[in-house]
């Protein structure tokens, strides 16, 4: 498979900080390349530096064959960003904000209200494209932005946290459009927080932690990681480390860890027997109200490789925002 | 073309947006012509002055029209991100910032015609170098322009954007020749007035409206041109050092 990004070493520092530490990676054409990673691990800084937004401090990044460092303005005509935060203008329309980005690109008055005509039908924003950016609601905000990165049909298009902050009905429609634009060829650079999201569009994942890339890996081979695994949650009132300890001393076959909000885990690779562990509970003091087999999901993995609770990485994203996870 | 394309869209956008807004204009307007009535009230005389003040409302209309909008506006859209996405275009970031500061220069030209043709219509203009007042005009507007900029590559906030555009511009007008003759300043202060751009651009218009100049007119456009390349490489060095770091 052709690789149209490809990434050497790449690193970035601020104030002595390691931002992105010596990351390699590929992103095969076409394909929808997930870049998952707590806040602050490099997602956006790392997206930056491909879009020539940012200057890595050592590296090397070659877009379509095109090195950047070289030719950074030629790299960025093949490919549209979508930044975390909307960078269209509030006082322009939907319309005349896509035919001023086309404009960027060079191309002519009349491609561009052509494309942008279709593009903001296809994005269900045609009645809405003479109405002034400003007053659109975050969602239509977010994909007016993809329009207008899709303009003058990039090869590749990068998606920071597309669907942060935006409703569920919103978020998915956000979705459904990355999904088509897979479908047509586009390839698609997505960094976001919500696993279920990059296990639902991505083909291929990189985890990011502090920096560093842990693992790169093709979707289906991480979920088939956490399919050979069976995975029961008892919710529990009083989740103290005493506690898990026993049920550690009693089962060592068995991998427990304590989750916030009273939550026991147990993980094994053999069907996990739900009521000897209640009775050790209950013997212990601990009243159990739930046991719930866990289906396994690139959550799963994403906990065992990174060591990061995904609901914590959530929460702290979420701030301010509604949050769009599935 | 692809490059023409972009240049033009992001004038006419900034023209649309900013420039072309009723208070822009209506300030455009007003302000030469405060300048203007001001001096007459100061100076008590009567129509046949306005030549001896034509260099002085000219360059200062030109200044403040092409400084006023542009380091709040550079400022503003970097706030916004908005700048973000131009710096993505795929064309060169000389070319991105003729374009935004096009705008302010024609704004400032606009400004500096406003006392001009209050002169042509008002009063006798014998003997006007058409041609050298048109040149100073201009660069006294792309060197205001490129001092704006500066401003605004230099600051982080809109409010600090204003204040810094004050701190230039208002000894300038003080140092360049217009209110005192530079021949009256302290002997130190000298140095400081033949270091600011628009001391070349009043004298170039006084020699161009009254043959008033104190220096050969190809040195007031050659200090003037010299400044305005210089700040311009200034300011796309900052943006490359600070937002492209």
């Amino acid at each position: 498979m052709k690789n149209i990004i490809e990434v050497r070493g790449l690193a970035k520092r601020f104030g002595g900080v390691d931002a992105v530490a010596g990351v390699d990676f590929d992103v095969h054409e076409g394909e929808v390349f997930g870049f998952l990673g707590p806040n602050g691990a490099g997602k956006t800084t790392t997206i930056n530096m491909l879009a020539g937004l940012a200057r890595p401090d050592a590296g090397a990044i070659r877009i379509a064959g095109v090195d950047c460092a070289a030719n950074p303005k030629a790299a960025q005509g093949l490919m549209g960003v979508v930044p975390d935060e909307s960078n269209l203008y509030p006082e322009l329309s939907g319309l005349d904000n896509l035919c001023f980005c086309g404009a960027l690109y060079g191309m002519r008055k009349s491609a561009r209200t052509a494309r942008a005509g279709e593009l903001l039908q296809a994005f269900g924003l045609a009645e809405a494209s003479g109405r002034k950016f400003g007053g659109y609601s975050k969602g239509m905000k977010r994909r007016l932005a993809i329009a207008a990165a899709l303009m003058h049909s990039p090869a590749i298009l990068f998606l920071d946290e597309p669907t942060t902050g935006i409703d569920v009905a919103g978020a998915r429609r956000i979705r459904q459009i990355i999904a088509g634009l897979r479908s047509q060829g586009t390839t698609v650079f997505l960094t976001t927080h919500y696993i279920e999201e990059a296990e639902r569009l991505c083909q291929r994942i990189a985890f990011i932690v502090k920096g560093r890339i842990v693992r790169v890996e093709r979707t289906e081979d991480l979920l088939r990681q956490a399919q050979g695994r069976h995975v029961v949650q008892f919710a529990v009132n009083n989740c103290a480390a005493a506690l898990l300890d026993a049920v550690k001393a009693a089962f060592p076959a068995l991998s427990c860890a304590a989750l916030g909000g009273g939550a026991l885990r147990v993980e094994s690779a053999e069907p996990v027997r739900i009521g000897p562990i209640v009775r050790l509970l209950e013997e212990k003091g601990a009243e159990v109200s739930e046991a719930r087999l866990v289906r396994p999901s690139l959550e799963e993995v994403f906990v065992q490789i990174t060591g990061i609770e995904v609901d914590a990485m959530k929460m702290e994203k979420d701030k301010g925002g509604k949050g769009g996870g599935a | 073309m692809r490059a023409w394309i972009a240049f033009w869209n992001i004038l006419a956008k900034d023209m649309r947006t900013y420039y072309l807004k009723p208070p822009n204009i209506s300030w455009g307007l007003l302000f030469p012509l405060v300048w203007i009535a001001m001096f007459f009230v100061r100076s008590g005389l009567g129509m046949e002055s306005l030549p001896s003040l034509l260099p002085g409302l000219t360059a200062l209309s030109a200044l403040f029209g092409a400084t006023s909008v542009l380091a709040v506006t550079v400022t503003f859209e970097k706030r916004g991100r908005s700048f973000e996405r131009l710096l993505l275009a795929p064309i060169s970031l000389e070319t991105l910032m003729l374009a935004k500061t096009a705008g302010a220069v024609i704004f400032g030209v606009f400004n500096a015609l406003v006392p001009i043709l209050a002169g042509w219509l008002l009063a006798d203009l014998p003997g006007v170098d058409w041609a050298a007042l048109a040149l100073a005009v201009a660069l006294i507007a792309v060197s205001s322009t490129f001092i704006g900029l500066f401003i605004a590559v230099s600051v982080q906030e809109v409010f600090e954007a204003q204040a810094f555009c004050n701190f230039f511009r208002f000894p300038m007008i003080f140092l360049c020749g217009l209110f005192f003759p530079i021949d009256r300043l302290p002997l130190w202060l000298r140095p400081v007035s033949y270091a600011l751009p628009l001391t070349y651009g009043v004298d170039a218009l006084n020699a161009a409206v009254r043959q008033a100049g104190r220096m050969p007119l190809a040195l007031d456009f050659g200090v003037m041109a010299l400044f305005c390349a210089a700040l311009f490489w200034l300011s796309l060095r900052n943006i490359r050092r600070k937002w492209i770091a």
